[in-house]
C-alpha cells in the first residue's frame, strides 16, 4: 500500500498548478532503462499534442556499479499546452527508482513538487551506497516536497508473475510499470507503447507480454489506489501548433535527415566518414541505414582517416561529411586545413561536449567555438554554422551542404550533446518547398595550348569542381601553396599573398549570401539585447519573453551564422545599450563579438554540463538592466 | 573499367606532366618515376582515370610529375584519402606513393587498415631508410646504430620490416623492387594486375642522406649473389642459378642449398607461411625480390558497393517519405492561441 509521507491538503497541493506545463524527471540506475522510459513517455506526450522538450542526462559509464550516485541516469521532459523551448528549470515531478537517484535529483525539484520513490530499493545497503545515513523516506529530510513511496519493485514482480521470468528479468520490467503510472498521471493512451513493445520484443513474445502487463499494472495502480491529494491525474490540453503532420525528432535524427536532404538538393551522393565518439555517433548510426539515398558510410580506423576519406570522396565528386566531438575535431584539424587549401567541399559536424580533453563525454557544452572559428594553423578560414534545437538542425544541415558545394569550402556545423540527444516535436517539412541547389562539375577541356585552370575563380570566388575521370582536365592538387589559376606549386611571395587573400575573401563573401540578422523578440535599439547561439536558444528566448511581459526593454538576437556573420550584425548590436551573451563556455562568442565589432559585450557563462535555466538568464537580465 | 571508349595508345612521355622535377640529382626517385612512366602505356588504362595520391616526404612529390589526376595530401594519410576516392568512384585506378616515414611511422595505422581492408590500389613504398625531406633523421626502417642529426650516437630502436608489416596486416599482394633495377616495371605490372591492395616495397637510394645503404645487395658485383628474383612456378634460384632456397623442415626455416638439391622450393605466391620466411631472411641469405606473395581476395570497395546496392534494393529514395517516417500525428487546426 502506498504511503504519502506528507499528506498535503488539496489546496496546498494545487498551490503551484502545472496548468500550462509540467516538468517530469525520471531517474534511476543506468541499468533501470530510464532513457527508454523517457523516450516512450516523450512519444506519448507528442501524440497527445503537447509541445515538449527533453533532456537526457546520463553518465559516461555504460553500467556503473549498481546503486551508486555516479551511475544515476535521468531523463527530464518539459511538456505542456503552451510553447515549450527548454527542458524546464525545475522538475515538478521526480520519479526516483533508488536512493542514489533521489540523492542526485531531489534538490532540483521545485519546492512543493512531487517525489515518487520505489521504496523496494531503499534497503540499508542501497541507502549506504547513496550516502544516506538514515532512510529519507522515513524522516523529515524531504519535508519541502510531497513524497509518495511504494514498492514498485514488488508491484512489478507481482504483475509479471504469470510469465515465469527469473527475478532479474522480471525486475527489468520496473521501468514499464513506472511508465504505466506516468501515463495514468497525465491521462495518456497506452496503445502506442503496447505497439512499440510488441515490435521491440517480436522475437521474445513472453517479454513483450510481461512488459505490457507491467505497463498496465502501473497504470491500474494509479487509477485504483487512493493516494490523496498530491497524486492526481492531470490533463494538459494540446499545445498551439500550426496545422500539419508532426513527429518527434532528436537532434541527431534531424541532422541526419538534413544532411540527406542537403545532398539530394545538391544532387550529389553523400560520403560519410566517421569514427565512434560520444555524443556524435548516433549520426553515423542513422545514416548507415539510408543507403537508398546514395549514401556511403565509412567507419574509419580513426578520426583522421574519417576526415581524410571524406575529403578524398569530395575530390572524387561526392559530398564528403565527417562528424565528431571536440577531441576528435582536434585530430581532424590538419586535414581540415588541407580541405581549406585545396578548396574542396566538406562538412565537419561537431557535437560539442564538455572539455578539455575527454572532459565530460555525455554532458553538453559550447566550448568549441574558438576551435571552430580560429582553431587551425595559419590563415585558414572556414564558415561556421550552429544549430539551435533538434528541429533547427535540419535546416542548418541543408545550409551547410549549400555553402560547402556552392563555395567549394569546408563548413563547420556546430551542434552539442544536448541538441543531439534531446527530442522535440517537429512539423514535417514539405520538401517541395526547398529550392534545389544542384552542383555542376566542370568538364570543359582547355583549348589547344591552354592550361587546365583548377583554381580559376567563378561565382563567389569559388573554384571549379573537377572530378578525376574527366578527360582532358588532368591536374594535380595538394597542400603546398599554389599559383593562382593553374594550381601548380608556387611558393612565391606574390602567389601566397594572393591565394591567402582569395581564400579569406571567398569565405567572408559568404556574408553576402546569407540572410540579414533579425531580432527574435523585442525592439531594435532596446536597453539590453541578449545574444545567443546554439542550444541556449530555448532558455534565452523564454527569459527574454518573461522580461518583456514584465515591461522590461529587452531583445533577443539568435545567431545561426557564426562565421562569417550576417553583414548587419555589428550595426544591429551597436544599436543596443547593453549586450549580454549567455553561453555554455567561458565567454568565447563574447570575445568574438568584441573582436569583430568593438561592442561592450558581457558574458553570462555556465559550464556545469547542464543547459541554462531560464531563471539564471532572467537574473542576469535583471542585473544587466539595473 | 567498363568504359566503351578505347584507351588511346600512349608512350612514357604522355604520362609525364609539364612540371619540373625537383628531386636531388642522382636520387633514386628519378628511376622510379621513369619506371612508372614507362609502365603506364602497357597497362591499358586511361590517363583521366588514373589518380596518384601521396602523403608527405620526398617521394610524395611524385604525383606532380605524372600527367594524370593527382592529390598530394598530408603526412601519412594517403591511404585514407585513397579509400574515400575509391569508394566514391571505384572506376578510378588509384596509386599511392609513400615512403618509409610516411607509411610506417606517422601513417602506420592507415597502412595497416588499407591492407587489411584490401582496397583495390597500388601502394608504392619508397624505402630509403631515412627522412630525406626533413634533412636526414633516422626513420622506422633505419638499421640499429644509424647516425643521423637526431641520433648522433646511433639509433637504438630496431627497425620495422615493411613487407613483414604488410603480411602481418593482411596484405594479399606483397612485392619488392629496386629503384634502378630493370625488373621494376614487371613488378609494377604485376601489382597493377592484382585486384586488391598491392604492396610494393621499392629500395630507393637517397644519395644525400643515406647513400649506398642497400649496396650490400644492389651493387653490380654482388647483385647475382645477393638477389633472389622470385618467379611464380619457378625454382627459387640465385647466384647465377648456382644456389637455391630450400626449407629446413626440422627448424621450420629457410636454408641455402646447392641448385641441384631436390629440396629447392618452387615459388608458390599463395604460400603465406613461406612468404613470411622470404621477407625476413637473415644475413647470409639473398634479398627476396619480385612478387613474394599474391593471393587475391574480395576488395573492400566491391564489398561496400555491393552491400550498399543490396540494402537500397527496392527502396525508393523518397525524401518526403523519409522525413515523414516514425510515429507521427496530425494537427488539424490550431488548438488555441498562445
Amino acid at each position: 500500500m502506498a504511503t504519502a509521507t506528507h499528506q498535503l491538503t488539496e489546496k496546498e497541493a494545487t498551490a503551484h498548478p502545472p496548468a500550462e506545463a509540467v516538468v517530469v524527471r525520471f531517474a534511476g540506475d543506468s541499468g533501470d532503462g530510464m532513457q527508454l522510459t523517457g523516450g516512450q513517455f516523450t512519444l506519448s506526450t507528442a501524440l497527445a499534442g503537447n509541445d515538449l522538450a527533453t533532456f537526457p542526462d546520463f553518465p559516461a559509464e555504460i553500467r556503473a556499479p549498481q546503486g551508486t550516485t555516479f551511475g544515476v541516469s535521468a531523463f527530464q521532459i518539459n511538456f505542456g499546452s503552451t510553447a515549450i523551448e527548454t527542458a524546464g528549470d525545475q522538475p515538478d515531478v521526480l520519479i526516483a527508482m533508488n536512493p542514489a537517484a533521489l540523492k542526485m535529483n531531489a534538490d532540483q525539484v521545485r519546492e512543493g513538487g512531487l517525489i515518487i520513490a520505489d521504496e523496494g530499493e531503499f534497503s540499508a545497503r542501497n541507502l549506504a551506497k547513496a550516502g544516506y545515513e538514515a532512510n529519507p523516506l522515513e524522516d523529515s529530510s524531504l519535508a519541502k516536497w510531497q513524497v509518495v513511496h511504494f514498492n514498485i519493485s514488488q508491484l512489478t514482480l507481482d504483475s509479471v508473475k504469470p510469465f515465469g521470468l527469473g527475478n532479474k528479468e522480471a525486475l527489468r520490467c520496473k521501468n514499464m510499470w513506472t511508465l504505466g503510472l506516468a501515463l495514468w498521471m497525465f491521462d495518456r493512451d497506452r496503445q502506442p507503447i503496447v505497439d512499440w513493445l510488441k515490435v521491440k520484443f517480436a522475437k521474445a513474445p513472453e517479454l513483450a507480454e510481461a512488459n505490457i502487463a507491467a505497463l498496465n499494472a502501473g497504470h491500474a495502480y494509479g487509477e485504483t489506489t487512493e493516494m490523496g491529494a498530491p497524486f492526481k491525474q492531470h490533463h494538459l490540453a494540446a499545445a498551439p501548433a500550426e496545422p500539419g503532420l508532426y513527429r518527434t525528432v532528436t537532434g541527431a535524427e534531424s541532422l541526419a535527415l538534413g544532411l540527406v536532404a542537403g545532398c539530394q538538393l545538391a544532387g550529389v551522393n553523400m560520403f560519410f566518414g566517421s569514427y565512434p565518439i560520444t555524443p556524435a555517433s548516433p549520426l553515423l548510426h542513422h545514416l548507415a541505414r539510408l543507403k537508398e539515398f546514395g549514401i556511403t558510410t565509412f567507419q574509419a580506423e580513426d578520426e583522421i582517416a574519417a576526415i581524410c576519406a571524406a575529403i578524398g570522396a569530395s575530390y572524387a565528386g561526392q559530398l564528403g561529411i565527417t562528424s565528431s566531438s571536440g577531441p576528435g575535431i582536434a585530430l581532424k584539424t590538419e586535414a581540415l586545413g588541407l580541405a581549406v587549401m585545396t578548396e574542396l567541399p566538406l562538412i565537419v559536424v561537431n557535437s560539442q561536449r564538455g572539455g578539455p580533453s575527454t572532459g565530460l563525454p555525455t554532458k553538453t557544452e559550447q566550448s568549441d567555438l574558438y576551435q571552430a572559428v580560429y582553431g587551425r594553423n595559419a590563415d585558414s578560414p572556414v564558415p561556421v554554422i550552429s544549430a539551435r534545437s533538434p528541429a533547427d538542425a535540419f535546416d542548418c544541415a541543408i545550409e551547410a551542404c549549400r555553402i560547402a558545394t556552392h563555395y567549394m569550402t569546408p563548413v563547420m556545423l556546430l551542434t552539442d550533446g544536448y541538441i543531439a540527444n534531446a527530442a522535440e516535436p517537429w512539423k514535417v517539412p514539405d520538401m517541395s518547398g526547398y529550392a534545389p541547389f544542384p552542383v555542376s562539375f566542370f568538364d570543359t577541356p582547355p583549348a589547344e595550348g591552354e592550361q587546365v585552370m583548377p583554381y580559376a575563380r567563378g561565382d563567389g570566388l569559388a573554384r571549379p569542381w573537377i572530378k578525376p575521370g574527366t578527360p582532358g582536365l588532368e591536374h594535380r592538387i595538394g597542400g603546398i601553396e599554389k599559383a593562382p589559376g593553374t594550381g601548380n606549386i608556387d611558393y612565391s611571395p606574390a602567389a601566397h599573398q594572393e591565394m591567402t587573400d582569395t581564400r579569406f575573401a571567398k569565405v567572408l563573401g559568404i556574408a553576402n549570401d546569407i540572410p540579414d540578422q533579425d531580432i527574435c523578440i523585442g525592439r531594435e535599439g532596446a536597453d539590453l539585447v541578449v545574444v545567443g547561439w546554439g542550444s541556449t536558444f530555448g532558455p534565452i528566448h523564454q527569459a527574454v519573453r518573461r522580461a518583456l511581459a514584465q515591461g522590461k526593454d529587452v531583445a533577443h538576437v539568435h545567431v545561426r551564422h557564426i562565421w562569417p556573420a550576417p553583414k548587419n550584425l555589428g550595426d544591429l548590436l551597436k544599436g543596443f545599450n547593453h549586450v549580454l551573451v549567455p553561453e555554455m563556455n567561458m565567454g568565447q562568442y563574447k570575445t568574438l563579438l568584441r573582436d569583430q565589432y568593438l561592442v561592450d559585450a558581457q558574458s553570462l557563462t555556465k559550464v556545469s554540463g547542464h543547459p541554462f535555466r531560464i531563471a539564471e538568464i532572467a537574473a542576469a537580465i535583471d542585473k544587466a538592466l539595473s | 573499367m567498363n568504359d566503351a571508349t578505347p584507351i588511346p595508345t600512349t608512350t612514357a612521355k604522355d604520362w609525364a606532366s609539364d612540371q619540373e622535377v625537383r628531386w636531388c640529382p642522382g636520387c633514386g626517385d628519378y628511376a622510379v618515376l621513369k619506371a612508372v612512366q614507362r609502365t603506364m602505356p602497357d597497362l591499358a588504362v586511361a590517363r583521366e582515370k588514373t589518380v596518384f595520391i601521396s602523403g608527405i616526404g620526398c617521394s610524395s612529390r611524385f604525383p606532380y610529375y605524372m600527367a594524370t589526376y593527382g592529390f598530394h595530401t598530408i603526412h601519412g594519410r594517403a591511404p585514407a584519402f585513397a579509400t574515400g576516392v575509391k569508394l566514391a568512384n571505384p572506376e578510378l585506378d588509384v596509386w599511392i606513393i609513400t615512403g618509409d616515414g610516411d607509411a610506417l611511422s606517422i601513417g602506420g595505422n592507415h597502412s595497416m587498415h588499407i591492407l587489411r581492408r584490401n582496397l583495390d590500389c597500388q601502394i608504392l613504398l619508397f624505402n630509403n631508410e631515412i627522412y630525406g625531406l626533413t634533412k636526414g633523421q633516422y626513420s622506422p626502417t633505419s638499421r640499429v646504430g644509424t647516425r643521423s642529426p637526431s641520433t648522433p650516437f646511433g639509433s637504438v630502436d630496431r627497425p620495422v620490416q615493411p613487407c613483414a608489416f604488410a603480411l602481418g596486416s593482411g596484405a594479399r599482394f606483397v612485392a619488392r623492387g629496386i629503384d634502378v633495377h630493370k625488373n621494376l616495371p614487371d613488378v609494377l605490372k604485376a601489382a597493377h594486375a592484382h585486384r586488391g591492395a598491392s604492396f610494393v616495397e621499392i629500395f630507393q637510394n637517397c644519395v644525400v642522406y643515406n647513400d649506398d645503404v642497400f649496396a650490400s645487395f644492389t651493387e653490380r658485383d654482388v647483385a647475382a649473389e645477393k638477389q633472389l628474383w622470385l618467379q611464380r612456378g619457378e625454382k627459387m634460384l640465385f647466384a647465377g642459378g648456382a644456389k637455391g632456397i630450400a626449407l629446413d623442415r626440422e627448424r621450420l626455416a629457410l636454408k641455402v642449398v646447392e641448385a641441384d638439391d631436390p629440396d629447392v622450393l618452387i615459388h608458390d605466391p599463395k604460400n603465406r607461411s613461406i612468404a613470411h620466411m622470404l621477407v625476413e631472411m637473415p644475413d647470409g641469405f639473398p634479398m627476396a625480390l619480385g612478387v613474394l606473395y599474391e593471393d587475391p581476395a574480395p576488395t573492400f570497395e566491391t564489398a561496400v558497393i555491393e552491400q550498399n546496392a543490396a540494402a537500397a534494393k527496392g527502396k525508393p529514395a523518397d525524401l518526403q517519405a523519409l522525413v515523414s517516417k516514425g510515429q507521427t500525428w496530425m494537427v488539424e487546426k490550431e488548438p488555441h492561441k498562445l
